[in-house]
Formats: C-alpha cells, sequence, structure tokens
C-alpha cells in the first residue's frame, strides 16, 4: 500500500509543467484519485508532475462575458463556498456537495476530477448538462478546446494527449430563468453515486438533462430534453430518460432521479 | 529529498523519498503515532489531520507537498501539559469511542467542523464526519460528543477553553 519509486517534478509554471509533461508522466492535481491509484500501485507512472506549486497560475474563478471560468486546479471546497457559483451556476454548487467528504473537496481540484472522468463522478455531468468547454494546452500543439460532449470517451478515458494539460474549464451563462436540479443515490453520503441526474431548465425556451450511471460517460438525453422543452410533465420527461437502459432496477433509479431533478429544477 | 515540515508548532525534518506520504512522515520521521493509518486510500477516514487549518487525509498526500506547510494532528489539540482538549473531553464522557482507532481522525474532522460552522444541526454533523468511519460505537455518541462542544461553546466558551477552545494549537 505505498506508491512505487517514481522521479518527482515540482514546476513552478505552466510552460515548465507542459515541458515535463508526456507518455510515462502523470498530472498530480489534488491526487484524490491518483495518490490511492498509486498506493494500490495500479498506476506506476515513471514521473509525477506535480501542479500544485501552480495554483497561482492555474486556480481561479471568474466571470468573464457572462461565462463563469474555472480554472484546472480550484479546489471542489472553493467551488463549493463562491457565491458567483452559488448565484449565477447553482449547478455546480449542488452537484459538488455529493463528492466524497469535506477532507476530500478540501484537496480535489475541479480540473482534476475532470480530467480523471470517473464515470461516477458528479461534476463531470453537471458540467456535462451545463454545455461546458474544456480548454487544454500542450506544448508543441499550444491550446485548443474540448466540448463536453467530445470530451469524456471511456471511463477514465478523455480526449487529452498524453503530453496536454486541462487548464481552463468554461461554463456559459445559464438561460435567463432557468433553474437547475442535481439528484443522485449513493448508498452512504459521500460515496461513489450509483446513478445521478443533472437537470437545467428554463421553462420550455431550454432544457438540458445529463445523467450519471446510465453509461461509460455523462449521457445527455435529446429525446427526453425535446418532451420538456413540449411541455410534457417531470415524470413523462423522466420516463423518456431512462427508456434505454436494459436493467430494470437502474431504469427504475434513473428515473425516478430525472424526475426529482427536474422538479428540482422547475420553479 | 530532505523536507521539513511544521507539525503541532515544532519542526520536523527528515530525508524522504517523493513517495513517502504525509501519514507515514507523520507516524515514521516525526514519531506522531497519534495518527492512525487505516485504509491507505482515502475511504477510512482514520488519518486525517489539517494542513493549513483544513483537514485532509495524510494518506492521500506526498510528505514533500507539506514543506513550509503547517499540520495538526491529534497531538496537537491538548499537549501532554494541558488538560484535554473540549472534543476528546466530550468523547470520553459520551462514550464516543471503544477501541480508539479512527478517534483522532474523528477529532480533526470535528475541530474543523466547529470551526467553521459552531452551531451546526445533528444533520450537519452526521454530514461533516460521514468520511470517517467507526466500526465499534454506531456513531450516536460521536454526534451527541460534537453536539455537547457546539452547545457549550454556546453558552459561553466550552470548559477548559480559554487555553485553546476549539482554535488550533499551531
Amino acid at each position: 500500500m505505498k506508491p512505487a519509486p517514481f522521479h518527482y517534478v515540482a514546476p513552478q509554471s505552466i510552460a515548465a509543467a507542459l515541458a515535463a509533461l508526456g507518455e510515462d508522466a502523470k498530472a498530480l492535481a489534488g491526487g484524490q484519485s491518483l495518490v490511492p491509484l498509486l498506493n494500490f500501485r495500479l498506476a506506476r507512472p515513471a514521473t509525477i508532475v506535480d501542479l500544485n506549486g501552480i495554483v497561482g497560475e492555474l486556480a481561479y474563478l471568474r466571470r468573464s462575458d457572462g461565462a463563469l471560468r474555472i480554472g484546472a486546479l480550484t479546489r471542489q471546497a472553493t467551488l463549493e463556498r463562491s457565491r458567483v457559483v452559488a448565484r449565477g451556476w447553482p449547478l455546480l454548487a449542488q452537484a459538488v456537495r455529493h463528492v466524497a467528504h469535506p477532507a476530500i473537496r478540501n484537496r480535489g481540484t475541479v480540473g482534476g476530477s475532470v480530467a480523471h472522468a470517473d464515470p461516477a463522478a458528479e461534476l463531470p455531468v453537471a458540467l456535462t448538462a451545463l454545455d461546458a468547454c474544456f480548454q487544454v494546452r500542450s506544448a508543441q500543439r499550444g491550446t485548443r478546446t474540448i466540448a463536453a460532449a467530445d470530451f469524456f470517451q471511456a471511463p477514465l478515458m478523455t480526449a487529452l494527449a498524453p503530453d496536454e494539460l486541462l487548464v481552463e474549464i468554461e461554463v456559459p451563462p445559464l438561460p435567463a430563468g432557468a433553474g437547475t436540479g442535481f439528484a443522485e443515490h449513493a448508498r452512504t453520503h459521500g460515496d461513489f453515486a450509483v446513478a445521478g441526474a443533472a437537470v437545467v431548465r428554463a421553462g420550455t425556451e431550454h432544457a438540458a438533462i445529463a445523467l450519471l450511471g446510465a453509461g461509460p460517460t455523462p449521457v445527455r438525453v435529446p429525446d427526453a430534453e425535446r418532451a420538456l422543452r413540449r411541455g410534457a410533465s417531470a415524470t413523462e420527461a423522466a420516463h423518456i430518460a431512462g427508456a434505454e437502459l436494459d436493467d430494470d432496477w437502474r431504469r427504475a433509479l434513473v428515473t425516478d432521479l430525472v424526475r426529482r431533478a427536474i422538479e428540482e429544477a422547475s420553479p | 529529498m530532505r523536507i521539513a515540515v511544521e507539525i503541532n508548532g515544532a519542526s520536523y525534518e527528515g530525508d524522504v523519498e517523493p513517495r513517502t506520504l504525509l501519514s507515514d512522515f507523520i507516524r515514521h520521521d516525526a514519531g506522531l503515532t497519534g495518527t492512525h493509518v487505516g485504509c491507505e486510500h482515502g475511504v477510512c477516514g482514520a488519518c486525517t489531520v489539517q494542513v493549513d487549518g483544513e483537514t485532509v487525509r495524510s494518506c492521500l498526500m506526498l510528505a514533500v507537498q507539506c514543506r513550509g506547510r503547517s499540520v495538526l494532528t491529534v497531538e496537537g489539540l491538548a499537549p501532554d501539559d494541558a488538560p484535554l482538549h473540549p472534543l476528546q473531553r466530550a468523547f470520553h464522557e459520551r462514550h464516543a469511542l471503544q477501541c480508539g482507532f479512527c478517534t483522532p481522525g474523528f477529532l480533526l474532522a470535528a475541530e474543523a467542523l466547529l470551526r467553521e460552522r459552531p452551531d451546526p444541526s445533528e444533520r450537519e454533523v452526521r454530514e461533516a464526519l460521514a468520511g470517517n468511519l467507526c466500526r465499534c460505537t454506531g456513531y450516536e455518541g460521536i454526534v451527541e460528543a460534537v453536539l455537547d462542544v457546539a452547545a457549550q461553546m454556546r453558552a459561553g466558551g466550552a470548559r477548559d477553553g480559554g487555553e485553546h477552545g476549539t482554535g488550533r494549537a499551531a
């Protein structure tokens, strides 16, 4: 239960971090997922690039042009306590409260949760419902922006190349009058969720529903979203959202969670 | 790597590999065995300490990440020559421990909770401590102990609170 030996690099700038990343190097953000993998020796990278020396450059919550810009190293606890987030993007505050426990959120980062891409993680699902974009950077190819739908590819697999670093998450403003809801089922408080749902809704103008535990990545359900925009009830839309799931138990669970999230999002 | 970490107000130096976990540095290099190591993957909460006033799992941090930072362990809640911390006394009075393995982690999580939220509801106490596992008590005594200390604070300072209150020693 101890990590295998690794070469440790603690860069003091984004540029130095990018220079150190590559095939057999792993970026260490909050460490709340990576360090357990190191302890179990499920991950044995040759090099650990500790990003915590560049929190000055990479940890921020900023509103610009109506959008929320989240520095990748922003701690989950900071997101949880932010008034800007609570006012403008309450779905993130609703979701982050379900991420593990306070001691984990004090270290865990928003970008780390996204880059790790655990299929049971809350923030990727919330960010998918919010149509977030991810800004990634590499020393060779500069910066590119990836939409949530293209970013999450499989469990623990993203569009990030080994030499790329997630630097910023951009969340567009919510439509006027939008409400948000997040519901999940976990066996104990703070445990990994079995299933969940994130909803953004503005009357019949806008509806976004993202599911947790209904596939290998966060899943949007366009049919259910369309039904909501056409005036379907929460129960009707939730049935459409869960309809594709084979397993009876999971379908019943997801359907009920979607209904609850829609009701929370509907004033 | 040569590192110096402040633990409970004193500086501890050690020559560690980068892979050395903070929990192992605290126990093996600093010799402070009050911090207990349970699951070593962030689930059980036994190794919870505070770094710069915030609770962390010490099995999920590297010792080298704590260079120049201030760590509080259970030994820092009440130094040897001082009376028990109000939380420790309340745990004793409420039978909030049996084997005691999980207790240091609970104490540091509870201390951080009461500092941020001096008047928590029972539900808030349960949520704040949900990341700490106890296999003996069934949690009732633990929750009651934390609520007791909160009530004492409301009533004008916990007993023995003059010296360290629920504040940090470090």
